[in-house]
């Protein structure tokens, strides 16, 4: 019952985001909320597509045209049952995915895509504190589930739903993994994260926080105390340019260093940032191009730095979809700008760091970039400088934002006997099951570095694999199996 | 080594792989010849036969042509003959009975029979006088005829009663009951002998010979002495060529031109009545007669064998006809009260057999004919000064003197016409029914005995009613329980409640069947809706309302042949779909005692789930014998129940509860004791209610589809409050159940009870046979384990702890019509789709194959039947893929499907016209016309142009720039349906090439309105052959059961190609239960198409094509090896050029530019024809590399070979397991072609335009004017079709100046007199015209006045027949005197005078002139859009109002009425005219102009726009986008 011309009727409309001046004098989220009438004209130009790619795009399988009707008709009791019904956390994904579902979505093949992100935050802000629907009956099966984020949180409520009896493990001292400490609060404020652990405890869900497993309790004695166990360590090991002259010298970081600092202070849980990796009064240096990176650079500015350079490898994107290289639906290669790019600081592409140059006094001063053109042989990636074109640029701190190499938890893994694959990350079967009995993957630590919607998609998934290997009634909603992909040329 | 037969092969009607000879189906025409006094003469006999030759075109010929399909004769007894050739005395005439035996040739068989006939004559008293040989001269028979020629003798018999011996009547039911006996005791012991008729009264000669030859074979007929003052005669036209004697007419009493659409219902209801049946006319227990209905004979045959029943039990003949052929009484107001509750009354006896038919009878005195109540076969009468009337399928059957015939007319729609040679009249229709219905006072027992459902008191307790919980969980809980889907809610019953109407839908269906869903489907979904089509017409149940009828009675029946003031105590149902408050009246019916008769009893129809199938069957053993308790102790209604299902208990599926109860009381032979209401929790769609009612509902209650929408009304779902939508719903629910009936051409509800009118596809054949019995299920399926499985998930997933569906999701999301990642498989999903766009728009093979692969993986996962078939590598050996014929020939057997210009846009269209151009292959116009602009380019014409149902488009220019011409006969997505185009969509653009205007929506009808039979069909192609003699002729028909014999019958109405198409095919438009309920996928058409062809000898002269969601490489050689030889392709290159599977077509709004006119969406088309060329490129390929690997080199070399398919070994779930696909795989034994290997078979040679064409030399070579004069038989057909054709060829659409070919002709033209005539064409016949006159006038002028010998007022007779200027678009007629039904049908820029038109006038017209100047039939102006009619004397109650007003003829439209009636007046002479203009100008103010309000508004805008010097076309959309 969808208006068949909504679409024709309106423009894609985003509510304006607080004013830059203001917002980086603060950590709060840079969207303030949207006026209903705005959202429901936006739901209006979903076209209610008999293929929906948008659906397909997202690896949650959100009911994305369903919740879009319901809001147009201003039914956003229902909206939010909907989007539920796919999505355990959608107050995280309308915050921070990337939504590969509006690079999917039937209208952005000649026009701008239906502000679907928009919509599912808003249906999530304003679906209220999510009340704890925990299961009705008890299995009396315990399930362990390392590493409290997206994946293990979603895991762990789709368990205890079923009526397991959950224990998330989670190292550091509060739960929500990359939520928690990796993303700044310009994104995504902690109250969310705390509102829904709230919800997911009332499910019965169990949290042990500062239990490092594989550390402070062998993983082994883990699965032995419990039924299953759900790895879903992420993959945080960050990638370094170790090869590079200079590296060793002070004033250089990985992204993820500064961004936990950042986010701890912010949190309450420090005082101050730490002087090595403050950015008030500093010229910033950011390697890399992507979400880190751009979150490193919000950061940056809140803390009053100097000046900001963000160093992308590749050459500058087209600002629209190019059809040969990136036909629709699939992920296009675009520039994308956040709003942390609004907020300030350079961008410079197609060019790579030759050395790390030093103060003299063992502090970095500069960064030696030159230009580079990249190709792909045999897949593997050549990156080859322009000779001549050699330069310095002033680096009082550099930020390390050049991707993730898999999981950490190697002790965990050597005490399970797994092992990790050359990507860094942890195989399973098509049951999401690791070479060790009981002992299931989820989440980046399976994938690699990927967005939060396959984080959760995987956890969910795990969790009704999970759940079949516990012999459980029924089965559970399995939106991914470990081998999906989104829909790409290759 | 096996002996070898050197017998011919004979072929048989056995069932054998998908062909079953119950689907074959007969058309004809018929005539009877008779003298009014009762004269007996051989003149009469003569001019019979003389007759008969001249319907020979309406017959048709076997593989052989001196094989016919049947033809006949029946005379009155000619005794005095009789009594000069036996060789053994013969009592007074009229005291013995005879008749022609065919018997076993074999003598020992013959033996056999003649002894079981000694026998029964001995038990019943009758004594032997008797046997002649009776002499035949069949030496010009064909081979087939001959091989199956019985022996033939002649049986005379005698009987007494009470010692005087018999006569007449009382005779002839002796004779009845030797006969039967006879006939079931010898066709059961294997030797049958079968009596053509066996009466005192009448004899019939028949035979399987062709019209000319039934004189020749039996020499009787030429005998002088031979006389008779009644000849009736027929032709055949059968779907087959098996040898049948028997099969030919007249039967009996009968012969019948047409179909019985009802007849499984009418044979089942008949069998029920068989218990109760008494006669104290006919001697003895009838129980030794039984069956009535001879099984496995054709629906004439059974037709007559109650007919018959009927009559020798005491009623007339015209009573007996009437009460089997009802007309239309139920609407119309106009009609005899006492005739009414004539009908009223007969109605609560027996349901109609309804048509297509015309049905001529006779009992040896009178002889009469009558239509049904669609009126849609023709037929014409005449009487001569001398009283000798005629009567025929078509004017012109005997060459009479003009100036001998005093009258002439037509059978009508419902009425009678009646020659009484006993009386030495007439009887007019009215008297007919005026003296039956006086017989009793049919309206006091109708007071006394009739209830209506709204006077049943309302409950005096809320009994059995819902206490209405309000309880939100209870209610999904239940609605989980029934597998109501959340996408059900959104897109079936939202829609419904809010607008009262079924939803619409557009593109294809792609989701597997319900045998291979991996989700738990409803039993209603294993059954499809069959649909008319070529043999019967679909009806047009809005336009043409009147004729339907939802309302029925229900209650027990009494003895069929003793009716009185108790048969009909019944209840009156005024709609089959009624709500909670109704079945309340219903239960407590009896609650006060007033209605003793009328116990209603509720049945139970759960059971424990846990007992699984085996709790099924036991329940349903329980429950019949539980139902036999109650009619026993009274009830006479059941109300069937699925309610009240707990955490054990789970409903038995309603249809397998009505059907089980349904088939154990006909059984029982008490079905007709009681009426079956279902209270039903899993009914909610249509289609739905249209199984129901088909198995035998009276009535149905869907009780959880009423409380959800009240729900969702009450919690702001839906923009209407609950009782509101409640009445929608249920509005929308009759609607659709009428239009599901009218797909299979069913007017009324009563007839379509029980009638079974679908094909199971995916069912255990024994399930079938026990519970459905009678329908079809050829692919096996399911039986009660899959069945319980499919209940128990279903309950599993409301009470069972299933943890998924705790957490938020409250129903299933569905995707049956929309994709869902967790709904239904669809084969076109984001990746197919994705990948079929890349791979053809970056030219990447590789891309494509991984397409391909992933569509034929989904095919082998169930997303289609061919998906299950292996095929076999390895049996031949493969060859070498250099060898394999090149992709650029196999391109060349592909086209495009048909899509209308309107339906997708100039770009999408023309994108395909270039791409299949520059191929080689063939791109379809679809119907809609096509831009004169394209039409003479060669790279963007379309090379198929379509002709449909509405006509939009089809001139004579289009017709001559084809390559190929197709007749849609039906379309996948919506078989039986016709079509709109609301005024929104219709823009300028499209409204020049469819000669509409725009802004003004448009209809196609769902019949073509020249196509009611096998034989009208046959006449369409000859039309189209006579305009464009090179084109290929095409005709489209839908996968379903018995259309592989309608393809026979297609063949031999000489079509090139054959286009089997899938149910799944694409539409802009179509309901949504037809999209998924109605027709079959094409491997079972095509399979079939392919064994009845072959077996009938008739492969080798048609091309078969098909298409249906065809995909990949694989799914072109399986089309290949099962038997096509062309492929199309419509979604897939939509999809190359852009489309995204939005299924908005229906809106106007697709987002890609292809199914729009709206110029800002048509700016984001982005198809090139280079995509369209890969595509079809990629596949031939593909197609190469199959055919390497199987070991042909060619395509042709595989065609046909369905050895090298198998049936994969483990269909791969549980569902499927049941499946078995053999049956598709059979190969006639046959030493014929299996693909087309003859030149085409034509039949120009006696076109009378031949001879125009030599005599218009000077005109057609520079345009001098002609002037010829000649002489036409109604065998002369399509006059001036075939010189048009050349007109247009050389001069263009615009033809000559008017008058250059001037062409005068004396007598009765044939039918289709002056179709396609263009501009510069003037025919004027003096004489009189058959059917079709003026069919698509593209621009000439046509003057038909009688012969001027003619002694009658010509204003008062016939001159025309029926559906006169169908799809003309322009030109002009003149008529002096009356015509036929439909006139003007269609018509969207002719200019027409007549004198009087039959019932349908300017049906769907949307453009031209229509003057009237006589009396107007029932129901003009229906579905009329555009044009202008003035009527003279219009009696306003005639009219269809839907769409016009009526108006005084405006100041400007009198000039115009005037200068037509002077036109009319100086080319015909007409006297009316010459009155009018005399009165001049009092007269105008008699017109009346009947003015379409749409076209009146959209004239207006145009006007004023043109005024204001604006752009017209910019106003018009303007106005109408907004309005």
């Amino acid at each position: 019952m969808a208006d068949p011309t909504g679409f024709l009727k309106y423009p894609r409309r985003l509510p304006p985001r607080r004013p830059v001046p203001v917002r980086i004098r603060d950590w709060r989220e840079v969207y303030p909320p949207a006026p209903d009438d705005l959202v429901r004209e936006q739901a209006t130009r979903c076209m209610d597509c008999g293929i929906p790619f948008c659906h397909d795009g997202c690896p949650l399988g959100n009911r994305i045209p369903d919740w879009n009707d319901l809001v147009r008709g201003g039914d956003w009791e229902a909206a939010a049952e909907v989007l539920h019904a796919t999505n355990n956390f959608p107050e995280f994904t309308g915050r921070l995915c990337p939504a590969p579902c509006e690079a999917a979505c039937v209208l952005g093949i000649n026009q701008a895509p239906v502000t679907i992100k928009q919509v599912e935050v808003e249906i999530a802000n304003r679906a209220g504190p999510p009340a704890p629907r925990p299961g009705r009956s008890r299995t009396g099966r315990r399930v362990a589930v390392v590493g409290s984020g997206p994946a293990g949180l979603a895991a762990a409520q789709q368990l205890a739903r079923a009526g397991h009896e959950v224990t998330v493990y989670e190292r550091d001292d509060a739960p929500g993994g990359l939520l928690r400490y990796g993303i700044p609060d310009f994104k995504l404020e902690k109250h969310h994260v705390d509102r829904r652990l709230a919800q997911l405890r009332g499910e019965g869900v169990r949290f042990e926080t500062g239990v490092h497993v594989g550390v402070d309790l062998s993983a082994a004695r883990l699965r032995a105390e419990h039924d299953a166990v759900l790895l879903a360590c992420g993959a945080l090991r960050g990638r370094d340019l170790t090869a590079t002259p200079g590296r060793s010298l002070a004033g250089i970081h990985l992204a993820m260093e500064h961004l936990v600092a950042a986010n701890r202070v912010v949190a309450g849980k420090a005082h101050g940032f730490p002087p090595s990796l403050d950015a008030a009064g500093r010229h910033v240096v950011i390697v890399g191009g992507g979400d880190t990176a751009a979150d490193c650079l919000g950061v940056a500015h809140r803390q009053g730095a100097a000046s900001v350079t963000q160093l992308d490898l590749y050459p500058r994107p087209p600002e629209e979809r190019d059809l040969d290289r990136d036909p629709w639906p699939t992920w296009p290669w675009i520039l994308r700008t956040y709003p942390a790019h609004e907020e300030g600081g350079e961008r410079v592409f197609a060019v790579a760091v030759q050395a790390f140059v030093g103060d003299g006094a063992g502090r970095v001063r500069a960064v030696r970039i030159a230009e580079v053109t990249v190709a792909r042989r045999d897949g593997r990636r050549l990156v080859t400088p322009v000779p001549g074109t050699e330069r310095e640029l002033r680096a009082d701190l550099v930020l390390l934002a050049i991707g993730f190499e898999g999981t950490d938890a190697g002790p965990a893994l050597a005490q399970l006997g797994l092992s990790v694959t050359d990507r860094g990350t942890v195989d399973c079967g098509p049951d999401w099951q690791t070479g060790a009995d009981g002992v299931f993957v989820a989440g980046d630590m399976h994938r690699g570095a990927s967005l939060i919607v396959w984080a959760i998609a995987e956890g969910r998934a795990a969790a009704a694999a999970i759940h079949a290997y516990l012999g459980g009634e029924g089965r559970l909603p399995a939106p991914v199996t470990p081998a999906a992909r989104p829909l790409a040329l290759r | 080594m096996a002996s070898a037969n050197l017998q011919p092969r004979r072929p048989s009607r056995r069932r054998q792989g998908l062909y079953d000879p119950a689907y074959e189906h007969d058309a004809c025409g018929f005539a009877f010849v008779a003298d009014l006094r009762g004269r007996r003469s051989h003149d009469i006999v003569a001019n019979g036969l003389a007759a008969l030759r001249r319907l020979d075109h309406r017959g048709a010929r076997g593989a052989e042509p001196d094989t016919g399909d049947g033809a006949g004769i029946l005379l009155q007894v000619p005794d005095a003959f009789y009594r000069e050739v036996v060789d053994f005395p013969l009592p007074p005439s009229g005291e013995y009975a005879t008749g022609l035996v065919f018997l076993p040739t074999a003598e020992a068989d013959e033996a056999r029979a003649v002894q079981v006939l000694q026998k029964y004559a001995q038990a019943e008293g009758a004594e032997i006088l008797g046997w002649r040989d009776v002499p035949v001269e069949p030496d010009d028979l064909g081979a087939t005829a001959e091989a199956a020629r019985p022996r033939i003798r002649q049986l005379f018999l005698s009987a007494h009663r009470d010692g005087a011996r018999l006569a007449g009547l009382d005779l002839d039911r002796v004779a009845f009951c030797v006969r039967k006996q006879v006939e079931r005791e010898t066709r059961e012991r294997g030797v049958a002998a079968y009596f053509p008729s066996l009466s005192a009264r009448t004899v019939v000669y028949k035979g399987m010979l062709t019209p000319q030859q039934l004189g020749s074979f039996y020499p009787d007929l030429r005998d002088p002495r031979v006389r008779s003052a009644i000849a009736l005669v027929h032709s055949r036209f059968s779907t087959n060529t098996f040898p049948s004697w028997p099969l030919a007419h007249p039967y009996r009493f009968v012969a019948h031109n047409g179909e019985i659409n009802t007849i499984r219902g009418n044979r089942n209801w008949m069998a029920a009545r068989e218990a109760l049946l008494n006669s104290h006319l006919i001697p003895g227990d009838l129980r030794r007669l039984l069956p009535v209905c001879t099984p496995g004979a054709s629906d004439s045959a059974n037709f007559d064998e109650v007919l018959e029943l009927l009559h020798l039990a005491g009623r007339s003949l015209p009573h007996a006809v009437l009460m089997m052929i009802p007309e239309a009484w139920e609407n119309d107001p106009d009609m005899d009260p006492a005739v009414r509750a004539f009908y009223r009354f007969h109605a609560c006896l027996m349901e109609p057999w309804d048509g297509p038919a015309a049905v001529a009878f006779s009992d040896g005195t009178v002889v009469g004919a009558v239509l049904d109540r669609n009126g849609l076969r023709p037929g014409r009468w005449w009487r001569t000064s001398d009283d000798l009337v005629v009567l025929a399928s078509e004017a012109g059957v005997l060459d009479l003197d003009p100036a001998s015939v005093v009258a002439k007319g037509r059978l009508r729609p419902g009425r009678m016409f009646l020659v009484d040679t006993a009386a030495g009249r007439i009887v007019s229709d009215e008297e007919i029914k005026a003296e039956l219905a006086a017989a009793h006072p049919y309206q006091e027992w109708l007071d006394a005995g009739l209830t209506h459902l709204a006077d049943l008191p309302a409950p005096a307790h809320v009994g059995g009613r819902p206490a209405r919980r309000g309880d939100a969980e209870s209610l999904v809980r239940r609605q989980q329980m029934f597998g109501y889907t959340e996408e059900e809610f959104k897109l079936l019953l939202g829609p419904m409640a809010r607008d009262g109407a079924e939803p619409v839908g557009s593109m294809g269906t792609d989701t597997p069947i319900s045998p291979l869903s991996r989700r738990p489907r409803l039993l209603y979904d294993y059954l499809h809706q069959l649909f008319a089509q070529v043999t019967n017409p679909p009806l047009d149940a809005i336009r043409e309302e009147l004729v339907t009828s939802l309302s029925m009675t229900i209650g027990p029946e009494g003895n069929l042949l003793e009716p009185g003031p108790a048969s009909c105590r019944q209840i009156v149902l005024p709609y089959p779909v009624i709500d909670n408050d109704e079945l309340a009246r219903i239960l407590a019916i009896n609650e006060d005692g007033d209605r003793p008769g009328f116990r209603a009893v509720r049945i139970c129809g759960l059971y424990r789930v846990r007992d699984g199938a085996a709790g099924i069957r036991s329940r349903l053993v329980e429950i019949c014998r539980r139902v036999s308790e109650v009619i026993e102790e009274g009830a006479r209604i059941l109300v069937l129940s699925d309610r009240g299902a707990t955490a054990d208990l789970a409903p038995i599926p309603s249809l397998l509860l009505t059907a089980a109860v349904h088939q154990h009381l006909v059984r029982e032979q008490t079905r007709t004791q009681v009426a079956l209401v279902v209270e039903s929790g899993d009914c909610r769609e249509v289609h739905h209610v249209a199984v129901l009612i088909g198995y035998g509902a009276a009535a149905v209650n869907p009780y959880l589809a009423l409380e959800s929408i009240e729900h969702m009304a009450a919690t702001g779902a839906l923009p209407v409050p609950p009782a509101t939508a409640v009445r929608n719903y249920v509005t929308a629910l009759g609607k659709g159940l009428l239009k599901i009936m009218s797909k299979m051409g069913i007017s009324t509800v009563s007839s379509y009870c029980g009638a079974q009118v679908f094909e199971a596809i995916g069912l255990d054949p024994t399930l079938v046979e026990r519970y459905f019995t009678g329908t079809a299920s050829r692919i096996g399926g399911i039986g009660l384990e899959g069945i319980h499985a499919e209940v128990a998930a279903r309950h599993a997933r409301a009470y069972g702890a299933d943890p998924g569906e705790r957490a938020h999701r409250r129903l299933d999301p569905g995707g049956e019509y929309q994709w869902r990642r967790d709904g239904e498989l669809h084969l076109f999903n984001p990746e197919t789709v994705f990948l079929l766009q890349h791979a053809t728009r970056s030219r990447q093979y590789e891309v494509f194959r991984r397409y391909t692969s992933t569509v034929d993986s989904l095919a082998a996962a169930g997303g289609s039947l061919r998906g299950l078939f292996q095929l076999r590598e390895g049996v031949r050996p493969p060859v070498p893929l250099d060898e394999v014929e090149p992709a650029s020939s196999i391109v060349r057997r592909f086209s495009t499907g048909a899509m209308s210009y309107g339906s997708i846009s100039a770009e999408a269209h023309e994108t395909l016209a270039i791409a299949m151009n520059r191929l080689g292959g063939r791109s379809n116009s679809g119907e809609g016309g096509e831009d004169p602009d394209r039409l003479y380019d060669p790279m963007r014409r379309s090379a198929v142009k379509q002709i449909a149902s509405g006509r939009f488009g089809v001139t004579t220019e289009y017709l001559v720039n084809a390559t190929d011409l197709q007749i849609k006969m039906a379309q996948g997505a919506k078989p039986g349906e016709g079509g709109q185009l609301p005024g929104a969509k219709v823009w300028p653009w499209i409204a020049r090439t469819r000669h509409a205007t725009p802004g003004v929506g448009l209809i196609s009808p769902p019949p073509h309105h020249d196509i009611y039979s096998i034989e009208d069909l046959a006449q369409l192609i000859y039309d189209l052959r006579n305009v464009n003699p090179t084109a290929r002729v095409h005709v489209k028909l839908v996968a379903e059961v018995g259309v592989g014999t309608v393809a026979a019958g297609v063949a031999k109405a000489k079509a090139d190609v054959i286009l089997i198409s899938g149910h799944d095919g694409g539409t802009g438009a179509s309901p949504l239960n037809s999209l998924k309920h109605a027709g079959a996928p094409w491997e079972l058409g095509l399979a079939e198409t392919q064994q009845t062809l072959l077996r009938n000898n008739l492969r080798d002269r048609v091309t078969v094509q098909v298409d249906g969601q065809l995909k990949t490489g694989r799914d072109v050689v399986v089309a290949a090896l099962l038997g096509a030889e062309e492929y199309g392709f419509a979604t897939a290159p939509l999809i190359v050029s852009g489309c995204v599977m939005m299924r908005v077509c229906h809106l106007d709004t697709c987002p890609v530019g292809i199914a729009t006119q709206n110029p800002e969406l048509r700016a984001r088309f982005t198809g090139k024809p280079e995509f369209v060329e890969n595509f079809f490129l990629f596949l031939a390929e593909e197609v190469r590399e199959w055919l390497a690997r199987l070991g042909f080199r060619s395509l042709d070399e595989a065609i046909g070979h369905a050895e090298l398919l198998d049936v994969r070994p483990a269909v791969d779930h549980w569902k499927g397991r049941g499946l078995d696909l053999s049956a598709l795989l059979h190969v006639p034994e046959t030493s014929g072609p299996r693909r087309r290997t003859s030149a085409p078979r034509h039949d120009l040679d006696g076109a009378l335009d031949h001879e125009l064409i030599a005599a218009c030399g000077p005109a057609l070579a520079d345009g001098t004017p002609v002037r010829v004069r000649r002489a036409v038989r109604n065998e002369h057909r399509s006059v001036g079709a075939m010189l048009g054709g050349e007109v247009t060829r050389r001069f263009g659409g615009k033809g000559l100046p008017d008058d250059t070919i001037e062409v005068t002709l004396h007598g009765t033209a044939g039918q289709s007199f002056g179709a396609f005539v263009p501009a510069g064409v003037t025919l004027r016949l003096y004489g009189d015209a058959n059917d079709y006159v003026g069919k698509g006038l593209s621009g000439g002028r046509l003057v038909i006045r009688p012969d001027p010998a003619a002694p009658f007022a010509a204003e008062e007779h016939i001159i025309a027949g029926n559906t006169i200027l169908y799809g003309a678009t322009g030109g002009e007629l003149y008529c002096r005197g009356r015509v036929g039904e439909r006139f003007a049908v269609r018509n969207s820029g002719a200019v027409a005078v007549v004198e009087g038109v039959g019932d349908h006038g300017c049906e769907y017209m949307t453009g031209g002139r229509v003057v009237v100047l006589g009396p107007i039939g029932r129901n003009f102006a229906a579905g009329m859009s555009g044009g202008v009619a003035f009527v003279w004397r219009l009696d306003p109650a005639l009219v269809n109002r839907g769409l016009v007003d009526l108006e005084p003829v405006s100041p400007s439209e009198r000039l115009e009425l005037r200068d037509l009636i002077e036109r009319h007046h100086e080319e015909t002479g007409s006297v009316v005219a010459a009155r009018l203009l005399a009165r001049w100008p009092a007269a105008v103010e008699e017109f009346t102009a009947v003015v379409p309000r749409e076209y009146r508004r959209v004239t207006k805008i145009m006007q004023a726009a043109e005024a204001a010097g604006r752009d017209v076309d910019t106003a018009v959309m303007a106005e109408v986008l907004q309005g």
